[in-house]
């Protein structure tokens, strides 16, 4: 089940962020997990978002530049332990996590890990083979 | 003091008789001795035996930096390469540099050039000249050397940069010149305060700055912070480095060492030559030069020429500090460097037509400071911030060792770089100078 995460580029000009979200609010596109990775200079912001291909496609017609990326997710408990039982799956797998970030689940017990790895079907396939489910949407 | 009152102090009628034999010698020697001089003269139908007089200088063909760059890198040798005793060059616009070859009889031209030079500024042999110009390929470093071992001085070859360490030298060894970029003499100025020493503990007392534009306001500023006395200098790789012209101590426009390299104004539109007071391109002819002679070398450089009798004795014509130039050539930090050698290095990298601009500043510290503003392209964005570091990186590292300066590269969004009537504004020059 891969998501389509969309990465957009900005430039660390102040309020540069309030319009991504702005012509997303427009567009009635609700974001579910957002994550900003910066330098310097430059930002890049990471969304997960209903209706992701419309998304991209409404920001590059405003001008910014945005991609989709093909990324995992996978619901655990909200308790002390989850994550690090997650990322062991992984790391016994030897499988690389280049990056990741967490958001809440709608019912207050769950939390979701979204997580960048280079081959996401293999992600996939190794989180199943120890009883996880990555989810298609939350 | 006057270094070489015989050649700068001559009656201008004499000057012009010596001028004259030296351009035919000049003439003759580039007409047998360099094909693509020989080839010119063709192409214009004249021979050595059409300069009759000075005015005829006028019938002698340009040569141009694309001349250089085509003739790279020893195709205006004028004499056996074995002759040659060392080798100068600066960056060209397509990165093929320009190069001046030296024989020994050229370097003695251009440590006497240089020796009038520091002699205006009062130098003499127990001067302790701090050499602050970078030594290497750039001609400033070894031109000043050159200069103060003519005239005897303690040189203290620096170079540029390790600004601590040019503090504690000028300190402890009682620096009396200093010879560097005006922009650095500046800065140095500035870090000795802040360093907390009192300048007037210090031995300096003149400096000589050249290699970039500046002004009085500079000036000025220079001669406060340093408690010294600055001369603007003037020279180009192409004719010598420098040594070509400079002020004395009346620092009203620089003295042109004449009797070795003969200045013209031109019409840069028309080629006409202009009447002394004119703003034009100045045009240089090395007339006593061995290796790589050049007729009517085109500088590119805007400024008039005056001949007036200066209060220190020189007969020699004035040229203006310089108002400006003909081409898109920046001058940062004392290196040459036009817009489109960044352009070709963001080609190399990017494989398309990049978009960007070049923002020049002058900051606190008073240095050029050099910022590409690069706007990212589709192919080079990921949902990874390394890649893009990565491009930056090797941006940066590539402008460095193509335009030998540094620039600090800024990825920016696409499209948002000023476009005006579909061409790029390719630079902002914000350097107050």
């Amino acid at each position: 089940m891969i998501i389509k995460q969309i990465s957009v580029f900005l430039e660390n000009i102040s309020g540069r962020l309030a319009e991504v979200t702005r012509i997303l609010a427009d567009n009635k596109i609700n974001l579910r997990a957002l994550t900003i990775a910066d330098t310097a200079d430059f930002g890049i912001l990471r969304i997960i978002a209903v209706k992701p291909d419309e998304a991209v496609r409404i920001l590059t017609q405003a001008g910014f530049m945005a991609k989709e990326t093909d990324v995992l997710a996978v619901e655990v408990e909200d308790k002390p332990g989850a994550l690090a039982a997650v990322l062991d799956i992984f790391s016994k797998n030897s499988i690389n996590i280049e990056y990741m970030y967490a958001s809440l689940e709608r019912s207050a017990d769950k939390a979701v890990i979204v997580i960048k790895v280079e081959d996401v079907e293999r992600g996939i396939k190794v989180v199943e083979a120890n009883g996880l489910k990555p989810i298609s949407a939350f | 003091m006057i270094w070489n009152p015989e050649a700068e102090c001559m009656p201008p009628y004499a000057r012009k008789r010596l001028q004259l034999a030296n351009l035919k010698n000049l003439v003759e020697k580039v007409y047998d001795k360099v094909p693509f001089y020989r080839r010119k003269f063709e192409e214009l139908g004249i021979t050595p035996r059409d300069i009759h007089n000075l005015e005829d200088m006028a019938k002698l063909p340009f040569t141009t930096k694309d001349d250089l760059r085509e003739t790279y890198p020893y195709g205006l040798l004028a004499v056996p390469e074995a002759e040659i005793e060392e080798i100068h060059m600066s960056s060209g616009t397509t990165g093929i540099p320009v190069v001046d070859a030296y024989t020994r009889k050229d370097i003695e031209i251009w440590g006497e050039g240089m020796a009038r030079t520091l002699s205006m500024a009062g130098g003499r042999r127990n001067d302790i000249v701090q050499n602050a110009y970078g030594y290497g390929l750039f001609t400033g470093g070894m031109g000043a050397h050159y200069g103060a071992k003519t005239i005897g001085a303690n040189v203290i070859p620096m170079s540029a940069g390790n600004t601590q360490k040019q503090i504690q030298v000028m300190k402890d060894f009682g620096s009396t010149m200093l010879t560097c970029t005006p922009s650095y003499a500046l800065f140095l100025g500035e870090a000795i305060h802040e360093a907390g020493h009192n300048i007037r503990e210090f031995r300096l007392r003149a400096g000589c700055f050249g290699a970039e534009p500046w002004s009085e306001n500079m000036r000025k500023e220079i001669e406060l912070k340093l408690n010294i006395k600055a001369y603007d200098i003037y020279g180009l790789t192409e004719i010598t480095g420098p040594g070509v012209s400079s002020e004395c101590e009346m620092q009203n426009g620089l003295h042109i060492n004449e009797d070795l390299f003969y200045p013209e104004i031109i019409d840069p539109v028309t080629g006409q030559v202009l009447a002394e007071g004119e703003k034009g391109e100045l045009v240089f002819t090395t007339l006593t030069k061995e290796g790589t002679p050049l007729i009517r070398y085109r500088t590119r450089d805007i400024t008039c020429l005056f001949s007036e009798s200066c209060p220190c004795g020189r007969t020699t014509i004035k040229m203006h500090r310089l108002f400006g130039r003909t081409d898109d050539m920046l001058i940062i930090r004392g290196v040459n460097v036009f817009p489109s050698q960044v352009e070709q290095v963001l080609i190399a990298i990017e494989g398309t037509d990049p978009h960007y601009q070049i923002i020049l500043t002058r900051g606190e510290s008073h240095l050029d400071e050099m910022e590409i503003m690069v706007e990212v392209q589709e192919k080079f964005f990921t949902d990874e911030t390394r890649g893009l570091e990565v491009l930056r990186a090797k941006i940066e590292t590539e402008i460095r060792s193509k335009l030998g300066v540094h620039a600090k590269i800024k990825l920016v969004e696409p499209k948002t770089i000023e476009r005006s009537i579909g061409k790029a504004k390719r630079v902002i020059d914000k350097r107050v100078i």
